[in-house]
């Protein structure tokens, strides 16, 4: 077991480089960003020149590569168009994000999980319907709608929420956001639950449980359940990643300064600096992530074993 | 062994080494949603009978037979005929466009109305059928082919391969769809989409992968799995006969959502100026361009959405019974 | 509401402690602070660097320069400059009012500005807009075009005093001295220099308001500065800008209570802003306008004939219809290439394209046969899909051409990913057909609205179209010294613009705000930039 966790963490060391290097060619490839700092006019060539030696744009790819790596190993981030170094930016995106995907994978655990398990012992009747309609809902209205009706309801009509979350991003301000953000990830983990739930109502072990005169409770919870959830561990796991740095639209519509935001103003800017600094970093998050879903399995599913 | 011509579960089933499956079937019959049918007897059929049957012939005998299965066919069957022909029922063009028009409701002739452009909803909910299904099912096609496979190798197989292959999955899920949209798609010219299929498949092959890699590493432990492993089957075997009915359900499940996300993936592409540009119509395209005006024109938001749902829950239910229709247990 | 009154109390705290004012009831509290919406500038604060609205709303705040621009007449008037002589529209001598101070103490004196100037201008620190200062004699030196600077200031600034310096220009420019308001020009204090850091994480300036707290890319509080010696004092205690990402959350933080002014209204809201908000929205005209400009290097567009081409497809766009559904009237079709907001005396005059842009789908169809067809048989309108909702016009626009044409592909909308790939296409000559481009004045000038767009080579000439007649007259123009004569120069020039359907020009742009029950007193300036120092609160 420790080995296994020991290769694994030497294995990031590969995907850390590879991904770094991939999305640095990514930022490159879509062209010089200097051409929008000017506003609708043209950069006076001198002042292009001088910028791209600024943030070390004209130097070739592989040497811009080396020297941001050499600068990362040191901490040095390298500074955003606007000046401001991109270690301070992922200081305070950072925190706001994974408080955030914080609450939108307990709320898919919870609600989802809770929701599968009823789905799935009660498959066919009314309650198993109108989930999968939810569903559909879910699916069909985009992230945006929901989330802008959602905040004007709540928000303005109601007043029982801040339509936008403050700068400190309290945990209270996030449930709903949260939700917002967990809604299509719910109906998978709903889903995945529901038919694993489903497949293994039937297995022997459950049968040997029952048979022994264990209460329904108890079958459902420990010996049904956990072994239900394995594709629903994987599910969460590849979630965490798109949770964080994909949250644009939730982001953008409670005014949350975090991960998706910064992202995607950095590649919408061109920003090579912020956009592999924040995604350097989810990788680290998604390499994490994956060991421990690794790990849980083994948790889950006795016969499973790591050398 | 290897020529064993009728399922090893059941082979094992009546040789007494998986005792779960005999619980299984002779439940089957007091199940309340399989058809019971000549097959769902048991699995101590004579060898002559079973010959005939595979898994798979035995899952397309329950399906012909389920309710869900052959209404979400026909439901199926219905978008792909419209998505051929759209003109059959709506025989406006969906490029005519009346900016006088915008945002008004359901009229004589224009029965959901028109969208923010002054453009006829009901026409052009018909007409992107086709964009919108294409990429939809391409894409979750490729998907899930490329990721189950990749993903059942690496679970299947384990140790160095699982582990290169693992760490591939971990940097495609780095790259910010945003960024492989704008680097990858804005060098494709012209307005095919099949450049978008290609992109999402692409980045979405590293989810199933995982998925089916879970899903794998958990069926391999199977006790019928290491009985047929003990009985000399061939790795292949072991893959495609035992381990892949099993694991097939968490991946039915999340392609058949994930057909969905597709859909509105395109249309994300399409605002972001690299997916497909008019003249294309999508339901995507449609829908991200009513959702801002949800509060004035729900009617413009809600046809298109309404098409995509109906879509996914056909493709949904067909997906529950098929994986219904794999399960021995449930026989 | 509950969360408002929170909000309330809040400000009202804040307000106490830094003032000392209590904060109760009444009208027009001049210590209440109010909270305004406001974007992360992408590029430093400092005002030679700062070329967008949200990083030059912060700059009117804390600066003010030799001219100010009136907030309503968009005339530019002394501000710290005692007078700005001349006799030959290329010399000038400038002499600063005395009793300016910035907030830490500092005094502006002429030294203030002509080092804020040469910084701006010197090739070394990277501004954007140093080209502001290119008229000035010298400037060759200290920002080449290319190789390295020989020089770290400009010849042409000379202090001569302490209140006193002169500026000499390497050509004529008689209107060079109402070009001064612009931010760009304002002083800088010593600290700007001696410690840039600091001054950057909380600048320092001389205008109304002082910087009491900035947090990069979420909020900067300013409060009114007790010791502003100008005559335009702020009448509230302050102002909170909070960064929103979106608009749209601005504008629904506003109907919550929890804002109270939103400078830029979401087009999508446009047509509930009446039930919303009620009278508490305002709709005024600014310098912005907005045109399809064409690839003159491309033979396809600029050949001689299909000048035709070009008006056709401006008679046939549907602008009334257009800026009524799609901008719910916070655009007005543009019958000139200039704005409202210069006024008849300034230069603007309605009407003066005339038939060319008047829609007319009957001859817009007469006018591309003649010229001889689309080429191609299609026109790709090239936008950037990145900022705004460009989208939604240049595909009505599409619309309105394919309607009038009768060919629902004569016109597709083709969206580029970025702005910098946007810009880069325009730079590198690539564009295939039309495309966006939009113009917020720096000054309320015609020369503004001419010169940069459509001289040869004008920095902002995207379209790089080239006309010896019109470069002669603005050339005429800028030599007189009589303002009136001027613009009847620029405004032939504008002729020769639109006998060739340069571009196309689209429609005006106005600024458009929402706000509290709490304020009075808001209105937006000529550059569509609210004017905080003349609202009120309470």
């Amino acid at each position: 077991m420790g080995r296994y966790v020991v290769r694994r963490l030497l294995q990031m060391i590969p995907v850390f480089v590879g991904a770094t290097l991939l999305i640095f060619l990514m930022v490159h490839v879509m062209g010089d960003p200097i051409a929008g700092l000017c506003g609708e006019r043209e950069c006076d060539p001198a002042t292009a020149a001088r910028l791209r030696g600024e943030f070390g744009l004209d130097q070739p790819v592989w040497r811009q590569y080396l020297t941001y790596m050499g600068n990362v190993l040191t901490g040095d981030f390298g500074t955003a168009f606007n000046g401001q170094p991109v270690t301070e930016l992922m200081g305070t995106a950072f925190p706001v994000t994974i408080r955030l995907t914080l609450v939108a994978i307990v709320l898919e655990i919870v609600i989802g999980i809770t929701l599968g398990v009823v789905t799935g012992l009660r498959r066919g009747r009314p309650v198993d319907t109108s989930v999968l309609l939810l569903t559909l809902v879910v699916i069909s209205v985009p992230t945006f709608v929901t989330g802008l009706l959602i905040q004007l309801l709540l928000g303005v009509t109601w007043g029982w929420i801040k339509p936008s979350v403050s700068a400190e991003a309290p945990l209270g301000e996030l449930i709903v956001p949260g939700l917002v953000l967990a809604s299509v990830s719910l109906a998978y983990v709903t889903r995945l639950t529901r038919t694993s739930l489903a497949e293994n109502r039937r297995s022997d072990y459950v049968r040997t449980a029952i048979a022994k005169g264990l209460p329904r409770r108890r079958v459902v919870t420990r010996h049904l359940l956990r072994n239900s959830l394995i594709p629903v561990v994987t599910f969460i796991g590849t979630d965490i990643g798109a949770l964080m740095g994909g949250a644009i639209v939730t982001e953008r519509i409670f005014n949350i300064h975090g991960v998706g935001y910064q992202l995607y103003q950095g590649i919408l800017r061109q920003n090579t600096q912020t956009v592999v600094g924040f995604v350097t970093v989810l990788v680290l998050v998604f390499l994490v992530a994956n060991l421990l879903v690794d790990l849980l399995y083994a948790v889950l599913d006795p016969r499973i074993r790591y050398a | 062994m290897p020529e064993q011509p009728y399922e090893p579960e059941r082979a094992m089933a009546g040789t007494g080494m998986g005792g779960q499956m005999d619980l299984a079937a002779s439940e089957a019959t007091s199940l309340e949603k399989t058809p019971a049918g000549p097959e769902g007897t048991g699995p101590e059929g004579t060898g002559a009978e079973d010959k005939a049957r595979s898994l798979w012939s035995d899952a397309w005998r329950d399906l012909r037979r389920n309710p869900v299965f052959l209404v979400s066919s026909l439901v199926i069957c219905f978008l792909v005929v419209i998505s051929l022909w759209p003109s059959l029922i709506a025989s406006g063009n969906p490029l005519a466009c009346d900016l006088a028009k915008a945002q008004e409701g359901s009229q004589p002739g224009h029965p959901f109305g028109f969208n923010g452009q002054g453009c006829d909803v009901y026409t052009r909910t018909v007409h992107g059928a086709r964009t919108s299904v294409t990429v939809g099912v391409c894409a979750t096609l490729g998907v899930a082919l490329l990721g189950s496979v990749l993903g059942g190798l690496a679970g299947f197989f384990g140790g160095a391969w699982d582990g290169f292959l693992s760490r591939i999955t971990d940097v495609f899920f780095a790259i910010p769809v945003v960024l492989g949209g704008l680097v990858l798609l804005s060098v494709v010219t012209g307005n095919s989409l099949w450049p978008v299929v290609g992109f999402m498949v692409l980045l979405g092959w590293p989810q199933i992968s995982r998925i089916a890699r879970g899903a794998v590493i958990t069926a391999k432990h199977n006790d019928y799995v290491l009985a047929a492993r003990a009985l000399g089957a061939s790795p292949s075997r072991l893959l495609l006969r035992h381990i892949a009915p099993n694991a097939v359900a968490p991946v039915i499940v999340v392609a058949t959502i994930a057909l969905g996300t597709y859909i509105a993936l395109e249309a994300t592409l399409s605002y972001l100026g690299v997916g497909l540009k008019p003249p294309s119509v999508s339901w995507g395209i449609d829908i991200s361009a009513a959702s801002p005006y949800v509060r004035n024109a729900p009617h413009a938001l809600l046809w298109p959405s309404g098409a995509l749902a109906v879509t996914v829950l056909a493709f949904i239910m067909l997906g529950d019974a098929v994986r219904d229709a794999l399960d021995p247990k449930l026989r | 509401m509950r969360t408002a009154t929170y909000a309330t109390r809040a400000v009202c705290a804040a307000a106490v402690v830094l003032a000392g004012t209590a904060c109760g009831g009444g009208t027009g509290d001049s210590g209440a602070v109010l909270s305004s919406s406001w974007g992360d500038p992408p590029n430093p604060l400092e005002p030679a660097n700062t070329n967008e609205v949200q990083g030059g709303k912060v700059l009117d705040m804390i600066f003010r320069g030799l001219k100010r621009y009136h907030p309503e007449t968009g005339e530019a008037e002394d501000m710290l400059a005692e007078r700005i002589e001349t006799s030959d529209s290329r010399n000038f001598r400038v002499t600063v009012k005395d009793g300016w101070t910035f907030s830490n103490g500092e005094k502006v004196t002429a030294r203030s500005f002509v080092d804020a100037w040469n910084y701006g201008a010197s090739l070394r620190n990277n501004q954007r807009n140093a080209y502001f200062f290119s008229y000035i004699d010298g400037y060759d030196k200290v920002h080449p075009e290319g190789g390295r600077q020989t020089a770290d200031t400009l010849s042409g600034l000379k202090v001569t005093g302490e209140r006193t310096f002169t500026v000499r220009l390497n050509q004529t420019f008689s209107t060079f001295p109402e070009t001064l308001g612009y931010p760009a020009f304002a002083p800088l204090p010593r600290l700007f220099f001696d410690d840039h850091g600091a001054w950057l994480k909380k600048p320092v300036g001389n205008g109304p308001y002082l910087v009491q707290n900035y947090t990069r890319g979420s909020q900067m509080s300013l409060r009114a500065w007790d010791g502003y010696p100008g005559h335009d004092k702020a009448r509230n205690g302050g102002v909170d800008l909070k960064v929103y990402t979106d608009n749209n959350t601005a504008y629904t933080d506003l109907m919550a209570g929890n804002l109270d002014l939103v400078d830029d209204i979401p087009a999508a809201q446009l047509k509930n802003v009446e039930t919303d908000l009620g009278d508490r929205y305002i709709n005024t005209p600014a310098g912005i306008i907005q045109t399809l400009a064409f690839p003159f290097y491309d033979r396809n567009w600029g050949k001689d004939g299909m000048e035709k081409v070009r008006t056709g497809l401006s008679k046939a766009i549907d602008r009334d219809q257009i800026t009524e559904t799609i901008f719910r009237s916070t655009r007005t079709p543009a019958t000139d290439w200039t704005s409202p907001v210069l006024g008849e005396d300034g230069g603007y005059r309605e009407g003066l394209c005339g038939d060319a842009c008047r829609y007319d789908p009957d001859a817009a169809k007469r006018l591309i046969e003649e010229g001889g067809g689309l080429p191609g048989g299609q026109v790709k309108i090239t936008y950037n899909a990145d900022t705004g909702s460009h989208k939604q016009w240049v595909d009505a626009v599409c619309n309105s051409i394919n309607n009038a044409l009768g060919d629902d592909r004569a016109c597709v909308g083709s969206p580029v990913g970025t702005f910098a790939d946007f810009r880069n296409q325009i730079t590198d000559r690539k564009m295939p057909g039309p495309f966006r481009a939009g113009w917020q004045m720096d000054y309320p000038l015609i020369q503004n609205f001419l010169q940069p767009l459509y001289y040869t080579n004008g920095s902002s000439n995207d379209g790089r179209w080239s006309d010896r007649k019109f470069d002669d007259l603005v050339d005429r123009a800028n030599a007189e010294t009589d303002t009136g004569k001027a613009v009847d120069f620029f405004r032939q020039a504008e002729e020769v613009l639109r006998d060739d359907m340069a571009a196309i020009p689209l429609w005006y742009q106005n600024g458009s705000a929402g706000y509290s029950e709490r304020l009075s007193g808001v209105r937006l300036n000529p550059f569509s930039v609210p004017v905080y120092e003349q609202i009120k609160v309470g």
